[in-house]
């Protein structure tokens, strides 16, 4: 075990899989030599070579389409978007390509990639940084998105995406690269794709969360234990497919839930989760289940971003609504 | 800007001289006479035929899928007839293992790559059989999204050339096609890599209605391999030995490790883009149609070869009977492919179903089995 961030854990995933599987490549911009604009590729080209870590030009388009030709060269590729805002210019090699090759080619060819980017708020980043668009993926059929809030997940959700034989949008979160430290194991280790994670167990209302916001609702969750109310915190890990099982178990334990994003109202997945549990437990809820998310407007300008987006705060407040309904 | 400056600084001539290395590549004239001696390959005489068997077949094929979609027979049908020797002696000078990423124009090259032709009908009506690659043949079913096969042939080949292979990866799109940005992105990036690719535009003058010169300033499509830093070459579309020997060469280069080639076909369709409602007559004139119905790429090839005393009519007649009976029994195949269901449809998308899907394949399986 060790020490490490979450930029850390991830660039372990990495040097574990490259090591593991002769055909793991991890490719895009700046992620040679220079080890990624965040350091989550530091020291893997070094380590494995030019051949397995490179430099692409500056086109994410293309980047899509040279993930889709390796894999039918039989290679499991772990390209990264820079940021996650640049996916627009990627769409259709995700959405329109990716993700639907082993249903168009009758199952007889796979895309086993994983896209790696960053996004989120909270470190003043320029225009188009830290959108949340994981609402975007999350429509597309034939992907999996997963966002790890933890080290520990990271590491353990990164491994078990390049493993998936299917596409998968690995999003990791500005804020959480450095913020949280934890023991990590050393040796490779998997955490299962579509399993959530109670961070917290209680029993009068479940807070859903997923990315930085399970932060946010940890600390929320301190605060109401201080007023007497026992709340459960389950980090989803995998927002799509949800774990439908345990997001389900602990409405029917609790009796009341609301669910946290970072995203837009309108954007972002919390509706899909809102849906599931008044289509699967409605009679077990004694109040509506809320949702906890930032103004329908653009992104904010960085000096905005403290007013717009959602934090413990706001939790608060709509625990409250939905403890005192 | 006065004199003395434009003399150091002439961007017009500058454009000029590079529009003047795009002369057009021929070997054989619309009669039939070989026009540029050192060019002509070296292909045996059975090779020649087997060449024109194929164009003479892939016309038919036209023909039969044109009439078949208007029975109500077949579905969504791109016409070819023109194009034969653009697709056909391109496809000729490939090997088994190489790669074709076709648009979906292109389902010619990847029948005589390996696809059944059943399955080349199935593809048409809309059905994921026909998209069942068999093991071993290297090609994609037809790309929709114009421009994506081309990034996608820029990642093929650049796994061929990590896995060290002598192959290469082959992809086509349209005069339109070239003013997609994945256009460029898919030739810049197999630049970059020195990837073994060959990008072939199929210009047959229309995009859909739109004319090629609403595309681009630029005066050939050829020279945009110019911003790619790769070779191209511009070829008459019409000839099969020219666009042969093109396309041999780029892969000869290729294979050697020196990087990808863009190569502009100059050619026409003679039917419209789609069965789909697409009506020719407004924005095509008789003139058009009669100005290349005289470089018809069959009609050339075959007074080339009755020259050589390696074609006649009979040989003729013997590949249309061919091509007629091989359809018919496509078509026989084709319509004894059991009907997809929702549970194919749901079983096909991952290797092992998300939650979702596994609920949704029980809710379908019940009603199927109703």
């Amino acid at each position: 075990m060790a020490q490490m961030t979450m930029i850390q854990a991830i660039t372990d995933a990495l040097r574990c899989e490259l090591r593991d599987d002769e055909n793991v490549l991890v490719f895009g911009e700046d992620v040679g030599v220079n080890g990624g604009v965040f350091r989550a590729t530091e020291g893997l080209q070094k380590e494995f070579g030019v051949d397995r870590v490179f430099d692409t030009p500056l086109a994410e388009s293309g980047i899509g389409g040279l993930a889709v030709g390796l894999s039918l060269t039989g290679y499991r590729s772990v390209p990264e978007i820079q940021f996650f805002g640049f996916v627009y210019e990627v769409m259709d090699s995700i959405s329109g390509q990716l993700a639907r090759y082993r249903y168009r080619t009758g199952n007889t060819f796979n895309m086993p990639v994983t896209i790696r980017s960053p996004f989120g708020g909270g470190v003043h980043t320029p225009e188009m940084h830290s959108d949340s668009l994981e609402g975007l993926m999350a429509q597309q059929p034939g992907l999996k998105v997963v966002i790890p809030s933890t080290p520990y997940d990271a590491k353990g959700l990164l491994i078990s995406s390049i493993r998936d034989n299917d596409p998968v949008i690995f999003l990791e979160h500005l804020k959480l690269y450095r913020s949280v430290k934890e023991e990590v194991p050393e040796e490779s280790y998997t955490v299962p794709l579509g399993k959530a994670d109670v961070k917290r167990e209680g029993k009068d209302l479940s807070i859903f969360a997923y990315g930085l916001m399970v932060h946010e609702s940890l600390k929320a969750a301190a605060e109401l234990e201080k007023e007497g109310y026992s709340v459960e915190v389950v980090d989803l890990r995998t927002v799509q497919p949800l774990d439908i099982e345990t997001i389900i178990a602990s409405v029917e334990k609790t009796n009341r839930a609301i669910v946290v994003q970072e995203a837009q109202k309108q954007a972002g997945i919390a509706a899909n989760v809102v849906a599931e549990i008044t289509e699967r437990a409605i009679l077990s809820l004694e109040a509506p289940v809320l949702r906890v998310a930032a103004p329908d407007t653009i992104y904010p300008f960085p000096q905005a971003e403290n007013i717009w987006l959602p934090n413990y705060k706001d939790i608060l407040e709509t625990a409250k609504k939905v403890l005192t309904f | 800007m006065g004199e003395k400056n434009s003399k150091q600084f002439d961007p017009a001539a500058t454009l000029e001289t590079i529009e003047n290395q795009f002369e057009m590549f021929q070997i054989l004239n619309e009669e039939g006479k070989i026009v540029n001696e050192a060019a002509v390959p070296n292909l045996s005489d059975e090779e020649l035929v087997e060449l024109m068997s194929r164009m003479v077949y892939t016309r038919i094929l036209d023909q039969r899928s044109i009439s078949l979609n208007r029975q109500g027979r077949l579905g969504f049908y791109a016409p070819t007839a023109g194009q034969e020797a653009s697709q056909l002696a391109s496809h000729y000078a490939l090997e088994k293992n190489d790669w074709i990423l076709p648009g979906y124009r292109d389902v010619p090259q990847i029948v005589y790559h390996g696809l059944p032709l059943w399955k080349a009908f199935l593809f048409s009506r809309g059905h994921f059989v026909g998209n069942q690659i068999p093991e071993g043949v290297n090609v994609l079913p037809p790309q929709i999204i114009i421009g994506a096969q081309y990034v996608q042939a820029a990642g093929v080949a650049l796994g061929i050339k990590k896995r060290g292979t002598a192959d290469v990866a082959v992809t086509y799109t349209g005069d339109g096609g070239s003013s997609q940005g994945d256009f460029y992105e898919g030739i810049n990036f197999a630049g970059a890599f020195k990837a073994p690719a060959i990008f072939i535009v199929q210009n047959n003058q229309f995009a859909i209605s739109t004319p090629r010169e609403v595309q681009t300033a630029a005066k050939t499509i050829a020279q945009k391999g110019i911003a790619a830093g790769i070779p191209s070459v511009l070829v008459d579309g019409m000839d099969p030995l020219a666009v042969y020997v093109a396309t041999k060469d780029a892969r000869d280069r290729a294979v050697r490790g020196e990087g990808p080639s863009l190569i502009e076909t100059m050619c026409y369709r003679y039917g419209p883009h789609t069965m789909s409602g697409d009506d020719p007559t407004r924005y095509r004139t008789s003139d058009n149609d009669s100005e290349w119905a005289a470089k018809d790429p069959i009609v050339r090839f075959r007074i080339y070869l009755e020259g050589k005393g390696l074609w006649n009519e009979e040989k003729e007649t013997e590949v249309i009977e061919r091509a007629k009976e091989e359809i018919k029994e496509a078509i026989k195949k084709a319509d004894e492919a059991p009907k997809q269901k929702v549970t194919d449809l749901i079983s096909n998308m991952y290797e092992e179903k998300p939650y979702n899907l596994q609920e949704q394949y029980e809710v379908f399986k019940a009603k199927e089995s109703k």
